[in-house]
């Protein structure tokens, strides 16, 4: 979206004509247009629909496209209203609240509706939130800050390590909790990524989003917000974690370990789900319920810091017909190590893996994961997995794929040599690593 | 009470909303209609309205906003997707509704927009998931013609269905999702209507129309007629949810009565010398003590579960609370009505209405003397929580004041009696914000074209060529059409062989005329009617029999028309009894024959029809009677 376009969406010969018409979006006007008189507010145009059109809102609230051919006349009626919202005062916290700091990266939590164009306009300040949420002031005194305005799908390594720069930055100031509000597509490896650049912190880390805009009153922006405030200002544990719905219902929010979850359904709130591991806590009707036992407590002392991220790490799904070239070509553009997604218990085809120990044996990290997503690799149970140990594949356990990617990109960051890489991403430093499997639920039929 | 709509200046607007009868919903592939043996899952919900940027107040809004409950959804998983339960965006606008919309729009001579737009209209009450329903405009402008009177179309538009409220508690409301997303088309007309039989005509001739497309579904719960109407003096009252057609007239003429009865009030108000002041200074009390050990069972209940008993003096307001000018139009439930739509409260009474409702004269008398209310005075009495009941009588402070002024604007739920009750507010502009989740769909001229080409025949001519080629009055073919017969109709005379007009009677006549007299006549089923024509045709019974037969079934379910013809004595007869009757009878009724034979033949056939009646035609039977005189005359 071109912010500031008067014109928003329009182009080719509509865009002239509005423009020598001298209108702007937001502004009443009148289109003639084949002995028809349309009166109302100039609305912005989806940019992939026809450009032949002119969409305005009639005085009864609805929008309706007008095509434009032969002669057509445009004229202003009166001039675009600016919003003039006044936020209401911030409310007064309590006494004695946890100090809570809320970091946006992009996307909206809370957000303002101009109906008259249909504008959403984020809340960014501290105030602004509050007086959306106001339920926060109860929970916590909130800081509110921005630390990027991208899509989440454009963050990379280096913008992580940002992000933990600037958490470990409020960890230093004594806050009693983080929150950062993040785009659903990849808050999965970004809260990988501070799992590792953030051990054992003393106050959790925690990060939110929601499934639905925040413009629309269904949205779960509120209520994970709410979930995720309770836990960065009164968990009794501090680690970096995810605070998402766990079901359909808005009642009832998961704690997921940030090295354990991933996205896993593109449109449902339930859409995160920690993996080879239970959620480690849960919130209901405003309370915590923890779920797991190994925590880092809040006010830990053994906290590090380890910031880094490499961009020289890549993850590669294998599938069948895959060409090894591929493998080649990355380590021709640089990239020092690759995490693999294999198949089944963690296996590529053999055609693959001579090219694999080649590059192996000329310092590029190979390790292994599985597409299947649950369970853990096993490459001593057929052959082609232990040719592939042998050509010097590193079996990652029940690593995620993303966090194995997530947990290389930090490992090349710091580690000297390839022996280095392998050693440290087979040690267990956040939780991503080597739990109990767990079965699954039985299935009843009737 | 008879009231000249004329002079007093009656408005009325329509907005017929109808469920389309398409293949799937509007916005994801579950069908419209429901069906059995899904497996349900239930979860909670809570809509938040996001504020708005021009910071305006919407009445309407704060109205729900202050009602912010839990919401429990029913989804069954064969009639609700995940976009039902608004955990994955809308599919595309379902093309089989938008023309059913178009259609709908060229026969009222409408302008379809070039280009649809989905909208977002906020509704946090719950009953759409997303809080919000999604609709779009169709068409502009266009008419009807309902008795020869214009009447002008503002609107057509589609939208989705809500879901439907199962149950209401005080903080918890339950929906079933299987009705959202069905599509509804609105059509909406100007207010140019000016008595309740003008209303009824135009919704029903509204209903004709949309039933032309042959694309909306009938039976309760498929149609929702809203209505906003106004007298001069008055206000513009919304009446929501009229479900019956017939119950329009009554809606109408009943909020008629109810305005002018507000008006009238007002002005006994004023006679008496009521000002604002009067009212928003007074206070509220404290009257719990004086029902310590009442017998109202309500006030006990609310007494022992820590509630209180508050009490409001509104000073001359005596006898007008209680005033009624219809059923259950007073002031006192207008009173009521408010105080229980914002404040939820159960106990309300006012002296008017008292003593009663277990409430003892001692009790009044007390309440009346602490309250220092004198003759002309009213009190109030609410008891709940504290809080709950001091919020309801501030309500009706408000709507005190409110009936000095006159009749307050306002949306009103209609009940099935016809009367309504307060409903909210009636809210500011509409909050509408584009649906970004669904593109623009621009309607081609070509396709307008198209469907020009092939545009159903409306009702009224579908009735000119029913009564044309089959010889029926047009009465009797619009009765076809509006009972749904036509098709079983055209089906009977091709296959039976019946004449068209007996069919016809049948069909429409005799159903219509049963119904009325109240017999469950939908019990009957078409295979019934088919075989009652069928045995016509064939001579086996007289068509005189239907009547009967319909009857009995429809007071025997589950029964065969032959079980009918067995249990009425219907089984056709064997003509040698009847000539041996004949005989019989004109032995009897010789001196008569002799002196009068006109008469004496009409004497032998009133006994012969007791006998027979049903079973023989009686054209038939008269026949064989005239033969066997003449064959007995000549033989003597
Ligand atoms: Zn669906």
């Amino acid at each position: 979206m071109a912010v500031g376009d008067r014109l928003q969406g329009y182009s080719g010969r509509v865009r002239e004509i509005l423009k020598e018409s001298g209108v702007e979006i937001g502004d009443e006007i009148e289109v003639e247009v084949r002995d028809e008189t349309y009166r109302g507010i100039l609305m912005a145009r989806y940019e992939l629909a026809d450009p032949n059109y002119i969409v305005i809102k009639l005085p009864n609230g609805y929008n309706v496209g007008i095509r434009v051919e032969g002669e057509v006349k445009v004229k202003r009626i009166a001039s675009a209203k600016k919003p003039r919202f006044i936020p209401p005062p911030k409310p007064k916290f309590k006494e004695g609240l946890p100090k809570v700091t809320i970091m946006s990266t992009g996307g909206t939590i809370a957000s303002r509706i101009d109906y008259r164009t249909g504008g959403v306009r984020p809340a960014l300040t501290a105030e602004d939130l509050l007086s959306i949420v106001p339920e926060l002031s109860n929970i916590a005194e909130i800081d509110a800050k921005i630390l990027f305005s991208i899509f989440s799908e454009d963050m990379t390594p280096e913008l992580w390590n940002r992000m933990a720069i600037e958490v470990d930055r409020l960890i230093k100031d004594g806050v009693d909790g983080v929150i950062i509000a993040h785009g659903t597509d990849t808050m999965g490896y970004s809260a990988a990524a501070l799992s590792f650049a953030l051990q054992k912190p003393p106050i959790p880390i925690v990060f939110v989003g929601a499934q639905r805009s925040s413009d629309r009153p269904s949205s779960d922006a509120a209520t994970n917000l709410i979930a995720a405030t309770r836990v960065a200002g009164h968990a009794p544990f501090a680690e970096v974690c995810v605070v998402m719905h766990a079901w359909h219902s808005d009642d009832l929010l998961a704690v997921h370990r940030g090295t354990r979850v991933r996205k896993l359904h593109t449109s449902s709130r339930d859409a995160f789900r920690s993996v080879n591991s239970p959620p480690i806590a849960y919130v209901k009707d405003g309370k915590i319920k923890l779920n797991s036992e190994n925590l880092n407590k809040r006010g830990s002392r053994e906290y590090r810091f380890e910031p880094g991220f490499s961009s020289k790490a890549a993850l590669v799904k294998f599938y069948p017909g895959m060409d090894a070239d591929i493998l080649e070509f990355l380590v021709e553009k640089g990239v020092r190590g690759i995490v693999l997604e294999g198949t089944g218990l963690g296996h590529v085809s053999t055609r693959i893996i001579p090219t694999i120990k080649k590059l192996h044996d000329d310092g590029i990290f190979f390790g292994m994961t599985s597409q299947c997503i649950f369970g853990r690799v096993n490459m001593r149970v057929y052959d082609t997995g232990r040719d592939l140990l042998k050509a010097g594949v590193i079996a990652l356990d029940d690593m995620l794929p993303e966090t194995a990617y997530v947990k290389l990109s930090w490992c090349l960051a710091r580690a000297r040599n390839l022996e280095e890489v392998e050693e440290l991403m087979l040690k267990p430093i956040a939780g991503e690593l080597g739990e109990r499997s767990m079965p699954s639920m039985e299935v009843k039929l009737e | 009470m008879k009231i000249d709509y004329q002079s007093i200046g009656l408005k009325v607007g329509l907005e017929i909303h109808r469920q389309l009868d398409t293949r799937c919903k509007l916005f994801c592939e579950c069908p419209t209609e429901f069906v059995d043996g899904g497996r349900e899952i239930r979860f909670v919900r809570w809509l938040r309205e996001a504020q708005s940027e021009l910071g305006e107040v919407d009445p309407a809004a704060i109205f729900e906003a202050r009602k912010r409950r839990k919401i429990v959804y029913h989804a069954d998983t064969l009639n609700t997707c995940l976009v039902e339960m608004d955990e994955e965006p809308p599919h595309d606008l379902n093309r089989e509704a938008v023309e059913v919309g178009l259609v709908t729009a060229l026969l009222m001579n409408a302008k379809p927009v070039d280009e649809i737009h989905v909208m977002r209209k906020i509704v946090i009450d719950g009953s759409n998931t997303t809080g919000f329903q999604r609709t779009c405009v169709i068409a502009l402008g266009g008419e009807i013609i309902v008795d020869g009177k214009k009447i002008p179309i503002q609107t057509i538009t589609i939208e989705e269905d809500a879901a439907r409220i199962i149950e209401r508690k005080p903080h918890e409301i339950h929906y079933d999702l299987r009705r959202l997303g069905i599509p509804l088309i609105e059509i909406s007309t100007a207010p140019v209507i000016n008595s309740p039989r003008e209303a009824y005509r135009v919704a029903y001739a509204i209903g004709r129309l949309l039933r032309a497309t042959g694309k909306v579904k009938r039976g309760i719960g498929t149609v929702r007629q809203d209505l906003n109407i106004s007298i001069r003096d008055g206000a513009l009252i919304e009446i929501k949810g009229v479900q019956e057609l017939d119950l329009l007239p009554k809606v109408v003429e009943l909020e008629v009565i109810r305005q002018l009865h507000l008006l009238k009030i007002r002005d006994e108000l004023k006679k008496r010398g009521v000002t604002e002041q009067m009212i928003s200074e007074e206070p509220i009390k404290d009257v719990t003590e004086i029902f310590k050990k009442t017998r109202s069972r309500i006030l006990r209940r609310k007494i022992d579960s820590g509630g209180r008993v508050l009490a409001l003096r509104l000073r001359k307001f005596g006898g007008l609370l209680g005033l009624e000018a219809a059923p259950g139009i007073r002031l006192g439930a207008e009173f009521a009505g408010r105080a229980r739509a914002w404040s939820e409260v159960e106990g309300i009474f006012h002296t008017d209405e008292l003593p009663g409702y277990g409430i003892t004269e001692a009790e009044v008398r007390r309440l009346k003397d602490f309250m220092e209310a004198g003759e002309l005075d009213a009190v109030i009495i609410v008891a709940d929580e504290k809080s709950k009941a001091e919020d309801a009588l501030q309500r009706v402070k408000e709507r005190a004041i409110e009936a000095l002024r006159g009749v307050p604007s306002e949306t009103r739920a209609a009940r099935s009696d016809g009367t309504t009750i307060y409903l909210r507010p009636r809210p500011g502009a509409a909050r509408m914000y584009p649906e970004t989740d669904i593109p623009p769909y621009p309607i081609s001229r070509e396709y307008l074209e198209e469907l020009k080409r092939r545009l159903p025949p409306t009702l009224d001519e579908v009735a000119e060529s029913l009564s044309r080629k089959y010889g029926l009055s047009k009465q009797i073919a619009n009765e076809l059409i509006d009972l749904e017969k036509v098709e079983l109709f055209e089906r009977i005379v091709s296959e039976t062989g019946v004449k068209p007009r007996v069919a016809a009677s049948i069909l429409a006549e005799h159903m219509k005329s049963l119904k009325r007299e109240g017999f469950n006549v939908e019990l009957v089923g078409d295979s019934d009617l088919f075989e009652i024509s069928k045995l016509i045709a064939g001579g086996e019974i007289a068509k005189e029999a239907a009547p009967e037969i319909i009857k009995w079934l429809s007071k025997n379910p589950g029964k065969s028309v032959r079980d009918a013809l067995d249990a009425l004595n219907l089984r056709p007869v064997d003509m040698s009894e009847v000539e041996k009757k004949i005989d019989e009878l004109i032995k009897r009724y010789k001196s008569m024959i002799e002196e009068n034979p006109r008469k004496a033949s009409s004497v032998i056939m009133g006994e012969l029809m007791k006998i027979y009646r049903g079973r023989i035609d009686g054209g038939k039977l008269y026949q064989m009677v005239r033969e066997r005189i003449h064959g007995q005359g000549g033989g003597s």
